[in-house]
């Protein structure tokens, strides 16, 4: 069977679930074959070997944390052409999409981005895509060379398919690009104890209509009390209100989750561009004419400051 | 000294209208008011900041790719403030992928002069965002990437690139390609007085005989992927709508229970 060549995304070795649903789709085509770098690498194996991964490549080398991006292209490439597999994965990060279209130059194929789901063809892996704004699907297939192609969080569930896993030393050799971008400082974001915003499972978020940085708090009591992240629109964003690491829509995040809740968003089409593909939506806002109520599954219409808080409550008393 | 500052912008569909696919299933531009990604506005924000910044003779030429129209997006950047303009316009180009895009890029830049290309993060109608990281592939320089700080001294390019996990300070020597966000800085609009400069700007045309690409090279039928289908997306069916009378929050909570949410 083919091989299939799932580039994992880990910190210190913790293998983010992005990575996990790469090896679902992986299975479709092929064999999964990881390639984990940097710090860590090694660890990654046991939470691979769980979902699916045949084998894992893994190199450490300084030159992954203190040079940016060209490094990883230089290990992918060694392992692409170490394997020789039927087809390249690659998360849809800011970070993973410059990897994979670096790597597709050089290896002459062609890539595809923002993937949304990935079956096999009789002539290539087929890749779905979500685009204008969420309003088309297309299907595209690379025609040319080893299909690279980058997944968004969120397309594939995590499924436990037991491999083998066996530990592989990747030998990689850097070229005279890869110490092109020197990393001269990092500075990790604080950690909110929330899900990651692409990762998670509930999504709510807030716009112009909470009104004030301080209102934020009822946002994330809602979203807490759900297990969610907090997303935010660009009016809130460019308002200071809330982090622009946070912001859902064209130029933020793009999210896909199970449930997505809008409170005080109009749902511009900027807006709906990040959130259009979620499974379920729920909106609250005053105004009865906001276009994001052409998107819901569930609205209220009315203050966000009676029914947020008054849902937050009925959250709780339920869970108990 | 002098620093030569080449800007990639791209003529994009406006966002707002109805966009869709023509009969070979690339972009419709006909049916659509085109004009400059407003990602790219804050490309030549950057350029025209570091221009302003700098004791070094700054020129700043923007450069785009596509159809006639395209010089639109051209004449917006030269009345915010650039120097000059090279439209690369050529019947061949039609349907062009990124990696096709980024070989006419690099090799229009090459022919310019550059010490620093200035991209925005992504355009807002492909939003792939891979154009800038292939222009330096294939240029062969640093790549100093989604910048949401930018900077240029004695040679240097410095930047913050604010990721998922931590914000990063990013060196580099020139030449080099830079991309930077909407983080980076408002984009400023352009006066009367630089509407009216634009006009007598130099714009060039070039085509892939002056860059010495061959057709097969680009274009649809050179692009390495292939779009087999574009559907237009169903409707989303009408969803419960109710209006809050003292309620709401309840209703809500009860609808989410009865989808499992709770």
């Amino acid at each position: 069977m083919a091989e299939v060549l799932v580039y994992v995304d880990h910190v210190d070795g913790a293998v983010r679930k992005p990575t996990l649903e790469l090896l679902t789709l992986a299975r479709r085509i092929g064999e999964p074959v990881a390639v984990a770098l940097g710090s860590g690498a090694e660890n990654t194996a046991a939470a691979l070997a769980e979902h699916g991964a045949v084998k894992v490549l893994t190199h450490d080398a300084s030159e992954y944390a203190d040079y940016l991006v060209v490094p990883k292209v230089d290990a992918l490439q060694a392992a692409v052409e170490a394997v020789s597999p039927a087809a390249v994965l690659v998360s849809s990060s800011a970070e993973g999409k410059e990897i994979a279209a670096r790597l597709a130059l050089r290896i002459g194929s062609g890539i595809i981005t923002d993937a949304v789901d990935l079956e096999a063809g009789d002539e290539g892996p087929v890749a779905t895509q979500s685009v204008f704004a969420a309003s088309f699907t297309t299907k595209s297939r690379v025609i040319k060379g080893t299909p690279v192609i980058t997944v968004k969080p969120n397309s594939a569930a995590v499924e436990a398919a037991p491999a083998a896993g066996a530990v592989e030393a990747l030998s990689v050799s850097f070229g005279e690009l890869a110490t092109g971008t020197k990393v001269t400082g990092r500075t990790p974001r604080e950690s909110t104890g929330r899900p990651e915003l692409t990762e998670a499972a509930i999504v709510v978020s807030g716009g112009r209509g909470v009104n004030g940085a301080e209102n934020f708090a009822i946002i994330e009591a809602l979203a807490d009390s759900l297990g969610a992240a907090v997303g935010a629109s660009r009016a809130a964003v460019d308002a200071g209100w809330y982090p622009h690491t946070n912001q859902v829509g064209q130029t933020g995040k793009s999210v896909s989750p199970q449930l997505y809740i809008a409170n005080g968003i109009s749902g511009a089409i900027q807006h709906r561009a990040g959130m259009q593909t979620s499974k379920t939506i729920v909106a609250v806002n005053k105004d009865p004419e906001a276009p994001i109520f052409d998107l819901v599954d569930y609205g209220v219409v009315g203050d966000l400051f009676d029914v947020v808080p008054q849902l937050t409550e009925e959250i709780k008393a339920r869970k108990g | 000294m002098s620093l030569r500052i080449v800007v990639t912008v791209k003529y994009v569909p406006d966002a707002t209208g109805d966009r869709h696919f023509a009969d070979d299933l690339t972009v419709d531009r006909d049916d659509v008011d085109g004009l400059l990604s407003e990602l790219d506005e804050y490309a030549v924000e950057q350029a025209l900041q570091i221009s302003e910044n700098s004791d070094d003779d700054v020129e700043i030429t923007v450069l785009t790719v596509g159809p006639e129209d395209a010089k639109d997006a051209l004449r917006k950047a030269l009345s915010m403030g650039a120097d000059k303009a090279i439209h690369v316009e050529d019947d061949d180009l039609h349907g062009t992928d990124a990696i096709g895009t980024s070989l006419v890029l690099a090799k229009a830049i090459e022919k310019a002069g550059y010490d620093l290309v200035i991209s925005g993060m992504a355009s807002t109608d492909g939003t792939g965002g891979v154009v800038p990281a292939l222009v330096a592939e294939r240029l062969g320089v640093p790549q100093v990437t989604l910048l949401s700080e930018v900077s240029v001294e004695d040679g240097t390019v410095k930047g913050r690139r604010d990721g998922d996990a931590a914000s990063e300070q990013l060196e580099a020597s020139l030449p080099a390609v830079v991309s930077v966000t909407d983080q980076s800085g408002e984009a400023r609009y352009p006066s009367f007085k630089g509407i009216m400069a634009a006009k007598k700007k130099p714009v060039e045309s070039w085509d892939l005989s002056d860059l010495d690409i061959e057709a097969e090279e680009v274009g649809l039928d050179g692009a390495w992927t292939k779009v087999d289908s574009a559907a237009e997306r169903p409707a989303r069916t009408a969803g419960t709508i109710v209006k809050d009378e003292g309620e709401g929050g309840k209703q809500l909570a009860e609808f989410l229970a009865s989808q499992k949410f709770i």
